[in-house]
């Protein structure tokens, strides 16, 4: 360990420490929510500082890992990081109104919050199994508890049962996914088991291995058949909680699913690609066609989110650059048009559930235009209609199917994509055709500022994408550039 | 300014946002100053920047500025930008200031009209996107302000929403343009296609660079469909007469002087194109020719005042894709030119005379108004010389020169040539001979309206007879002043990229004697108006019932037209529709009901599985497990 190796680590230092000083700091006496609120804000701003100062101190990053090489500060990292400190702050700031109304304790929940993005910024930066399994571990630790915030309803309590047990259980798939793998390599470092397996033909030792690593991170992603847990912990969760599972959490889950596969096993695309496929088709048809006859709009949200896993999946079947940026894009969009939804159902009503029925929007349009035309438009860009940014997501990741000749694949993503219309539209049907009296919107200042940027961000990528392309292309280019030197190195 | 081209289009823009915004709650004053600062200013700006450019310039050469790259998809590569070069700088003149004269105009004829602000509005929003349209560096940015000015052709057509037929109109003008429109967009996704490009310097190049002759001719045909919805040309002409339900300043500037024009532009921007396609141009030619004299008989016996200018407008643009088609395009943008002067001028006195008239626009209830408004007189006097094509009025230059080269093409064979020049000639036979039954029946002879009318008779304000004499003093010198020493000639020739064997100039054979021929055409013209109508008035309308019916019927209706396209189009179209409607759409509701059960049995399928039962789940995932690795394995 060098003092670059601290460096490395400095935004997760500082964050790890915030995180603790928050936990403590009611016994000093701060008790009150709105400090707590401002401190956790504080601390946000002061990783994301930190971050960008160590991006700008660290020259050549893509070769640069830390630790032994368990931890790289990549153009890829940073990219994902920037995007979970993004999304925790909306979280912060959706959590506002729920937070006051409860009587749970504010700084634990931030604390915890804290904790899980650490996690996920552990993730981003994961070059080494290990480091990426604690990563995980810690965001999914803090994620039951926080899905299980309100202590008193059962519900809740429900939900975060669900989802430790079932966690456990896909963590215990993973490890002995993991462990299998380093049997027949000997390492895990992602670049070394890459290099080790160039000289391995296929066998059943390894092949187990990676289905099983593959099956632990589908539960983590919510693909089918690995998703039942979603809709009754979707459901159960505080909603901010819940847009923090549903973005969040999820792109963390992508940023190491891709790391992983395009890293260390590229040279067994051909074995386990057909495995995923089957995973995304199922994904993308269980969740759009169980959404159809949903009436809770956060469970209906929880299957359009396990659809949405399954055409990110696309992407990492594809195995080419197209794929590659395409699952960048594609968690960026999304991050935008769910957290926009969350924030519009969380306008809707203020007590313990919010905005649970679709028929809870029903003359929205009439009373609040603005926020119905948000919505509208967070929806469209999850139906992945153009001129919104979703359309650019699904763009990069139907193309790359095609290219990789993963034709059959494309063509249900699209058809499923036009199922998904129906369900997205039953909403707006609601807000604009309907009428209705329940849809009132007692919107504090902070949701609206989330569900603003949130909509203009959806409609700016969605008509001049080009900045967010390059962006994309140059914070993949590493883990490309790595993919491509092992596969050359396979053959 | 050159290097802020984009400021051009953007004040008028801005413009239509305050006054669209604020126009209604700050009243008229307000209204008034921003939508002249903003279009005067884009005259100016657009003025200093045309100065700047041929002092930087001098040889004519394409100055290019990207604004911003629009999108970038594998090889399809398209920026918004703009360019300044000879031909749209002329354009950029024509419509920056006569727009500005309009607008002036517009306050005086506007003054006393409910949605003051939402004319304005749109007016400043129309000037924005027609500047697009001419500014425009390649095909896609030219499509943009295609559009936009279809639009706000469309709202102010519509303008006076509370009748029946100005909405009708407006729509009718919008679905007619949608179809030149989709041979439009065509043409770009064909350039697209096969030579990588829309920018407007590459697709010439590459032309002129070797592609096959089929490709060129149907870019070029598609192109000239969108002409033709735009610029009012058979097929597409129809909705043009019906556009004159929008306020006269709008018929001026939208529906005479600019936009109409904007298809031929486009194919005088096109020419390296239609160069390697002499088919295309041939068509082009042939049906300019067509449009003029069809256009011209039935404006002989229109009693609408703006009815009359309005087929005027046709046959004229006729002319113009005449001059076009037979590669003068110099010709074509020179009558451009002179027209936009002359029918600008016109079609404002004709809204002075109404005005005047108290909103009457029948010329049967008129006459004997030249000693009461002797303004509008005067000046709708030199603009019908000018359009008659009496030398040395504006007019007389451009024709003249639009019918020698019709006789001369290198493009077109003999018989051709002799048709084109034929049609076009006894079109301007026409011309002069319906202008001047106009100029008869308006200004002279006595008065027939009513006495309420004739005791409001009053000559308009100066912010409406400014323009007008403005615009009648370039109708006198506007045509003798480019046509010295071929000045608009020489401005024009970078526009024409070197094609070997495809000169953009040629010499106009036996020049003198068409000269004396066109006049002499326009003297028989004006000479029959004056025999049938200063003496006889009205009366020679009736008689030439009399002796002719089934013409006089058919000029009368617009040669039944209109009731041709319900027959063979609408009507149809309709009755496919309710098999549609009725039929097809019966099954395939029944087919969407069938889906619908399916998805609710999947959904029961799930509801069986999504038991909330955890160890149920556990089971699942563990299932799902084993079933991959015992395929993979």
């Amino acid at each position: 360990m060098s003092l670059n190796d601290l460096i490395f680590l400095l935004p997760e230092i500082i964050l790890a420490t915030g995180a603790s000083l928050l936990l403590i700091a009611p016994v000093t006496g701060l008790r009150d929510s709105i400090s707590a609120k401002w401190a956790m804000i504080a601390l946000l701003i002061i990783t994301a500082g930190s971050l960008l100062a160590c991006s700008w101190a660290v020259p050549g990053m893509e070769q640069t890992a830390g630790f032994a090489r368990m931890f790289a500060l990549d153009a890829f990292s940073i990219f994902f990081k920037l995007l979970f400190l993004f999304v925790v702050a909306i979280v912060v700031l959706l959590s506002d109104d729920f937070l006051r109304e409860s009587r749970y304790s504010t700084w634990e929940y931030y604390s915890l919050l804290g904790f899980a993005l650490c996690g996920m910024m552990f993730m981003a930066s994961g070059v080494h199994l290990a480091t990426i399994y604690i990563g995980l571990e810690l965001l999914s630790l803090s994620s039951y508890i926080l899905a299980g915030y309100y202590k008193n309803e059962q519900k809740s309590t429900e939900a975060a049962m669900k989802y430790f047990v079932l966690g456990a259980v896909s963590s215990a798939i993973l490890l002995y996914g993991i462990s299998l793998i380093y049997g027949v390599c000997g390492t895990l470092n992602l670049l070394d088991i890459a290099r080790a397996l160039s000289t391995v033909v296929s066998n059943d030792a390894l092949m187990f291995g990676v289905i099983l690593l593959a099956c632990g991170l589908c539960f983590k992603i919510a693909a089918a058949p690995f998703h039942v847990w979603t809709p009754d912990v979707y459901e159960g969760a505080p909603t901010p909680i819940t847009a923090f599972l549903s973005t969040g959490s999820k792109a963390a889950a992508f940023a190491i699913f891709v790391r992983i596969f395009y890293v260390a096993l590229p040279g067994f695309h051909l074995d386990w690609s057909m495995v995923l496929a089957t995973v995304a088709a199922l994904s993308m048809i269980v969740g759009n066609l169980a959404a159809i006859t949903q009436e809770s709009v956060k469970r209906l949200l929880a299957y359009s989110s396990i659809a949405h896993a399954g055409y990110v999946l696309m992407g990492i079947v594809a195995m080419n650059v197209m794929g590659l940026r395409g699952v960048l894009v594609y968690s960026f969009v999304y991050v935008f048009a769910n957290l926009g939804i969350w924030s519009i159902v969380l306008m809707m009503k203020r007590h313990e559930y919010a905005g649970e029925k679709v028929s809870d929007f029903e003359g929205l349009h009439s009373r609040s235009p603005f926020w119905a035309f948000s919505m509208f438009v967070f929806l469209l860009s999850l139906g992945g209609i153009p001129p919104t940014a979703g359309f650019i997501g699904k763009y990069f990741l139907f193309y790359a199917a095609v290219q990789a000749g993963f034709g059959w694949l494309a063509i249900i993503a699209v058809l499923m994509s036009a199922v998904s219309m129906f369900y997205y539209l039953r909403i707006v049907v609601a807000m604009y055709l309907r009428d209705g009296k329940e849809a009132d919107v007692t919107a504090s200042g902070a949701l609206k500022f989330v569900a603003a940027v949130c909509v203009v961000a959806t409609i700016v990528f969605g008509v001049v994408p080009n900045d967010l392309i390059d962006q994309v292309s140059s914070s993949a280019k590493g883990l490309h550039n790595k993919g491509a030197v092992t596969r050359n190195a396979t053959r | 300014m050159l290097t802020k081209l984009w400021l051009i289009p953007l004040l008028p823009f801005i413009g239509f946002v305050l006054n669209g915004l604020f126009g209604k709650r700050l009243g008229k004053a307000f209204v008034t100053g921003v939508a002249l600062v903003s279009t005067f200013g884009a005259a100016v700006v657009g003025t200093m920047a045309a100065f700047q450019y041929h002092a930087q310039y001098p040889e004519g050469e394409r100055y290019v500025q990207t604004v911003f790259n629009w999108f970038t998809s594998g090889s399809i590569h398209a920026d918004v930008a703009f360019q300044l070069d000879p031909l749209s700088i002329v354009m950029l003149m024509v419509v920056t200031w006569i727009g500005a004269l309009i607008h002036l105009y517009s306050v005086g004829y506007m003054a006393h009209e409910d949605g003051y602000w939402r004319y304005f509005a749109y007016l400043n929003l129309f000037l924005s996107e027609m500047l697009v349209l001419i500014l425009g560096a390649n095909y896609l940015v030219m499509f943009v302000g295609w559009e936009g000015v279809g639009l706000c052709s469309y709202l102010l057509i519509g303008f006076y929403y509370k009748t029946d037929y100005a909405p009708a109109a407006g729509k009718k003008a919008f679905v007619v343009n949608r179809i030149g429109d989709f041979g439009f967009l065509i043409a770009v996704f064909l350039m697209f296609a096969y030579l990588g490009t829309a920018d407007f310097g590459l697709v010439s190049h590459r032309a002129a660079a070797g592609v096959d002759a089929w490709l060129l001719t149907a870019i070029c045909l598609l192109l000239f469909l969108g002409a033709c919805g735009k610029s009012a040309q058979i097929p597409l002409y129809v909705w043009l007469p019906d556009a004159m339900a929008g306020p006269t300043p709008v018929s001026a500037l939208i529906h005479a002087a600019t936009m109409v024009t904007a298809g031929v532009y486009m194919i005088a921007r096109s020419n390296a194109l239609y160069r390697l396609a002499p088919d295309a141009m041939m068509v082009v030619a042939i049906v300019g020719s067509v449009t003029a004299l069809f256009a011209a008989t039935i404006g002989i016996r229109q009693w609408d005042i703006k009815k009359v200018l309005a087929y005027s407008t046709v046959s004229q643009l006729g002319f113009m894709f005449i001059g076009v088609g037979v590669g003068a395009f110099t010709a074509g943008v020179f009558h451009l030119v002179t027209h936009a002067f002359f029918k600008a001028c016109l079609f404002l006195g004709s809204g002075s005379v109404i005005h005047a008239m108290s909103g009457e626009q029948d010329i049967r209830k008129m006459g004997g108004l030249r000693s009461k408004i002797p303004i509008t007189y005067w000046t709708f006097l030199i603009a019908t010389i000018a359009i008659a094509g009496f030398p040395p009025f504006a007019g007389f230059f451009s024709k003249d020169e639009i019918l020698g080269s019709a006789l001369s093409s290198p493009y077109l064979p003999a018989g051709v040539r002799y048709l084109v020049w034929g049609l076009g000639s006894v079109a301007a036979l026409c011309t002069a001979y319906y202008m001047f039954r106009l100029v008869f029946l308006t200004f002279f002879g006595d008065f027939r309206g009513t006495h309420e009318q004739e005791h409001h008779l009053h000559e308009s304000p100066a912010t409406m007879t400014i323009p007008l004499i403005v615009l009648a003093t370039l109708s006198t010198i506007g045509g003798f002043a480019l046509a010295w020493h071929h000045t608009l000639a020489k401005w024009l020739e970078p526009i024409y990229p070197k094609i070997e064997g495809r000169e953009s100039e040629f010499a106009i054979a036996n020049e003198v004697p068409l000269m004396i021929v066109a006049t002499i055409i326009a003297a028989i013209g004006t000479w029959l108006a004056y025999v049938r109508f200063y003496k006889r008035g009205l009366a020679a309308d009736e008689s030439f019932a009399q002796s002719s019916p089934a013409i006089a019927r058919g000029m009368e209706n617009k040669w039944y037209v209109d009731e041709l396209y319900e027959a063979i189009i609408v009507r149809p179209l309709e009755k496919i529709s309710l098999f549609f409607w009725k039929f097809i759409d019966a099954i395939i509701d029944g087919l969407a009901a069938m889906l619908g059960y399916i998805v609710q049995g999947f959904g029961d399928l799930m509801r069986f599985f999504q038991t909330g039962n955890v160890r149920n789940y556990a089971l699942m995932l563990f299932l799902g497990v084993i079933v991959f690795m015992w395929v993979i394995s």
